[in-house]
């Protein structure tokens, strides 16, 4: 509806009288720093730390499942978009934030063809069915990796992630896995002589898997010390081992106003609360709030996976209480279920009361509503 | 909500809004120009709101300045004059850029005009008074602002006496005068508030008089300190506030200014007059100064004409009725990557498709735009990212109003409060998606009133 089509006649007269001009409705600028695109590179751009972070910590595992998972869902978009006779709307770039973020929140040993499925999941049942991006519920990323995660159990389960993780990536354990430097004072003493040196491979424990059993009181849980959950040299999903490259990229997307700063602080009061409280419920912990927050895919998710605008409330106030929600729910996963880590179902369950939320959080117009018919 | 206070206990600021960058520098710098008479002036007969005026001319008619030309029976409606000396022609019919097709009457220029020296001098400069001003019965000045066919000079164009009829239920404490030039590029109330702030306070004294209020409160955004210091020296010892707002699009909105300055809010579907207020223009609180103690009528107004499409950008004080080409012309005239002409500023402006067509009393300005400043990406699906949201200055989900338009399900837009958008295009400025939000809003409003 704005086009200018007419000016660009190169006949155009430079008499005022004759000059054909275009006709378009207000305003007649706009913001021309954002657009759709615009905010897809900037995630792009905001998730290149993690993709850096797991590239160091998981090598040619980490390139090969981004390549992966990347790819496919460029096929899958490419594919499933002709199904629908329509052109694939690869420009917006959102198919390749989807494949990113599927491919750094799956265990680095993961077999290819299920990256393959994931991908295909996500970009089919997660968001073409629904009419493509912008009408998509759930977030697609989180479909394809929720679909993977019921069908190949045992290839995306806790033990997978750490699986003869000693012979293909001994740097990792040597970095900051062992339970000398996992934990501090007596309780680390007491680990190393347990365990001895092949503690993590042996007990085949993510940061989060120990954690839990630490929580649940059973003999061989341990808590991560903090530098390892800050820095990412420890085991866990592709991009979520390094707090300090989701930082760095959650940063970058709240200066770019890409992200809405409502949902990262929702979420982190809600993980402050709930963990405050289990602190309160057990004792004081080896594993505290910090390590709840910088620890698993918080951070990943409540920066990368609760921020996609499309499937998170509008409102402000909608996004304060996705992002409290999404942190109550998240902790309540890890406190309370069998699976050690929570973000994926928080952000699906959240996701599915995204509408609901909007209806609740229906702003009142300045000076209240006009009466209607007057 | 309603406040008796007559303090000025505005925050300053107001919530959403948008910061466009402001081109102000274009045009800001010249001195108000007197356009050299054009050889035909079309005069409108309708200028926006209220009733269409009936022309009271015959063809060859002789006239002369300030004659009235057109005059209307309705109760809102604004008298209009000759705004050269001429011969008035055939009645006809002229589309203006809003679309409205109107009636109007052209008038040849004759040979004499008065001297542009002399215009500019009537109009801004010399003895507008200040104090004494109680020689000046309200009745009279309400009655003067009526016959001289004043209508406000910001762009809405509604009849300015209406706001002055007293009212028992609802008394006038504050006349705030809206100085805030919000829009970018337009800089035509900048010039008059440096050029000719006597006139400006003078009209302001004699409004407040007329409608009764106590406390005059003048608005201006802070990016324009020579002006706001103009003001400030020119208001000594009168009593007037001049008061400094936070430079923000749409800071001159009026119930976005009278929450700014006097910290008021108007209620939904209500005017200002119900928390006590009367809002004018600086240019309108201008005219009301010229007619009522020079007794002259509304026949020109400042016309800003800039933007990067106009060789030589300028602030012109032209008579109504005269062409946007013949402005456009007087300032060199258009480049070659014009995009677009817009009657007004660029956020709520409308295009103008025929340059022939005659300015308004409610031309504010004329934004030539180029090329790169109207550039946009595809219009993509909504991402719901609310920043729609987070810029109205309503408080509204302008994405759930525009796409309920957009599918015509009238409820929804209800349940969204249609109605309490004021149309400032704030929404479509932000949107990523680039989707005509503003646009879509405003047809749904005209579909639904249709049905
Ligand atoms: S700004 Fe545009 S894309 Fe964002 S929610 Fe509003 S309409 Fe949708
Ligand atoms: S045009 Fe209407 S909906 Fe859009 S920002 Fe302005 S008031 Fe809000």
């Amino acid at each position: 509806m704005t086009e200018e089509t007419n000016s660009k006649n190169p006949e155009k007269q430079s008499s005022v009288e004759t000059a054909v001009l275009a006709v378009a409705p207000a305003p007649h600028i706009r913001d021309q720093s954002t657009s759709t695109r615009r905010m897809m590179i900037d995630v792009i751009i905001a998730l290149v730390p993690l993709m850096i972070a797991s590239v160091v910590m998981f090598r040619g595992y980490a390139i090969l499942q981004l390549v992966v998972c990347v790819g496919s869902c460029l096929i899958a978009e490419i594919a499933f978009t002709a199904m629908r006779k329509r052109k694939a709307p690869i420009g917006d770039c959102s198919a390749i934030i989807t494949g990113i973020i599927l491919a750094m929140s799956l265990p680095w040993n993961l077999p290819i063809y299920v990256g393959v499925i994931g991908s295909f999941i996500a970009i089919g049942l997660g968001k073409v069915i629904f009419g493509g991006l912008g009408f998509n519920i759930f977030n697609p990323a989180m479909v394809g990796r929720a679909f993977i995660m019921l069908s190949f159990a045992t290839a995306m389960g806790a033990p997978a992630y750490v699986k003869n993780i000693d012979q293909h990536m001994p740097w990792l354990q040597d970095l900051g896995a062992l339970p000398s430097q996992c934990a501090t004072g007596p309780e680390a003493q007491q680990l190393t002589t347990k365990f001895g040196d092949k503690f993590n491979a042996e007990t085949g424990a993510t940061p989060m898997t120990a954690a839990k059993k630490l929580i649940n009181k059973e003999p061989n849980g341990y808590s991560t010390k903090l530098l390892s959950l800050f820095l990412g040299n420890t085991t866990g999903s592709l991009g979520e081992t390094s707090a300090l490259a989701c930082l760095l990229g959650g940063l970058y997307l709240l200066i770019r106003k890409t992200a809405a700063w409502q949902i990262p602080l929702g979420g982190v009061i809600a993980v402050a609360i709930a963990s405050g409280i289990a602190d309160l419920c057990n004792g004081p912990m080896a594993w505290s709030f910090l390590h709840e927050l910088l620890g698993g895919a918080f951070l990943f998710g409540v920066f990368f996976i609760a921020t996609d605008p499309v499937t998170t409330p509008t409102t402000s106030k909608g996004k304060f209480i996705f992002g409290l929600g999404f942190g109550l729910m998240m902790m309540f996963i890890r406190l309370f279920s069998a699976y050690p880590e929570g973000v994926m179902f928080a952000i699906l369950l959240m996701n599915a009361v995204t509408p609901l939320i909007n209806r609740w959080t229906v702003p009142k117009p300045f000076g209240g509503p006009a009466v209607v018919g007057k | 909500m309603v406040t008796t206070d007559t303090g000025n206990s505005g925050k300053r600021n107001f919530a959403g809004g948008v910061h466009p960058s402001g081109h102000k520098g274009l045009a800001a710098d010249s001195i108000i120009e007197v356009l050299p008479t054009p050889a035909t002036v079309t005069i409108p007969m309708s200028h926006h709101i209220g009733a269409p005026c009936e022309a009271l001319t015959k063809p060859k008619q002789e006239l002369a300045i300030g004659e009235l030309i057109g005059s209307s029976k309705a109760f809102i409606s604004a008298p209009i004059h000759a705004s050269v000396n001429g011969v008035a022609g055939m009645v006809c019919s002229v589309t203006l850029p809003t679309g409205k097709r109107v009636k109007a009457v052209p008038v040849k220029a004759a040979e004499n005009q008065p001297d542009a020296r002399e215009v500019y001098n009537d109009f801004f400069k010399g003895d507008y008074p200040t104090s004494g001003l109680e020689q000046y019965v309200p009745e009279a000045i309400t009655e003067a602002v009526k016959s001289a066919g004043i209508t406000g000079m910001g762009g809405a164009t509604f009849p300015t006496f209406v706001k002055f009829l007293k009212n028992e239920k609802k008394p006038i404490d504050t006349l705030l005068v809206n100085g805030c030039e919000c829009e970018p590029y337009l800089t035509s109330d900048y010039r008059l508030m440096v050029e000719a702030p006597l006139a400006v306070l003078c009209g302001a004294l004699l409004a407040a008089r007329a409608c009764g209020a106590r406390n005059i409160v003048i608005a201006i955004e802070d990016n324009k300190p020579l002006a706001i210091d103009a003001m400030r020296r020119a208001a000594k010892s009168t009593g007037i506030t001049i008061m400094e707002l936070p430079t923000k699009y749409p800071q001159g909105s009026e119930k976005q200014t009278i929450l700014s300055a006097l910290g008021r809010r108007v209620p939904g579907g209500a005017l200002p007059l119900d928390v006590g207020v009367v809002v004018i223009n600086v240019g309108t609180a201008s005219t009301i100064a010229r007619a009522v103690t020079r007794g002259k009528p509304l026949t020109h107004r400042i016309v800003s004409v800039t933007g990067d499409g106009i060789k030589h950008p300028k602030n012109i004080l032209a008579p109504i009725g005269a062409s946007y080409a013949d402005l456009i012309e007087h300032c060199g005239g258009l480049t070659d990557d014009t995009a677009r002409v817009v009657s007004g500023g660029p956020m709520m402006g409308f295009t103008v498709g025929d340059l022939t067509s005659p300015i308004t009393k409610g031309t504010s300005g004329i934004t030539v735009l180029v090329q790169q400043d109207v550039e946009a990406p595809p219009e993509t699906n909504c991402v719901r990212c609310g920043k729609c949201v987070d810029a109205c200055p309503m408080n509204l989900v302008p994405t759930r109003i525009a796409l309920a338009s957009r599918y015509r399900q009238w409820e929804l837009t209800d349940t969204y409060h249609i109605s309490s958008c004021i149309e400032c295009g704030c929404c479509s400025y932000v949107c990523p998606a680039n989707i005509p939000l503003v646009q879509l809003i405003k047809t749904g409003k005209a579909l639904k009133t249709k049905k």
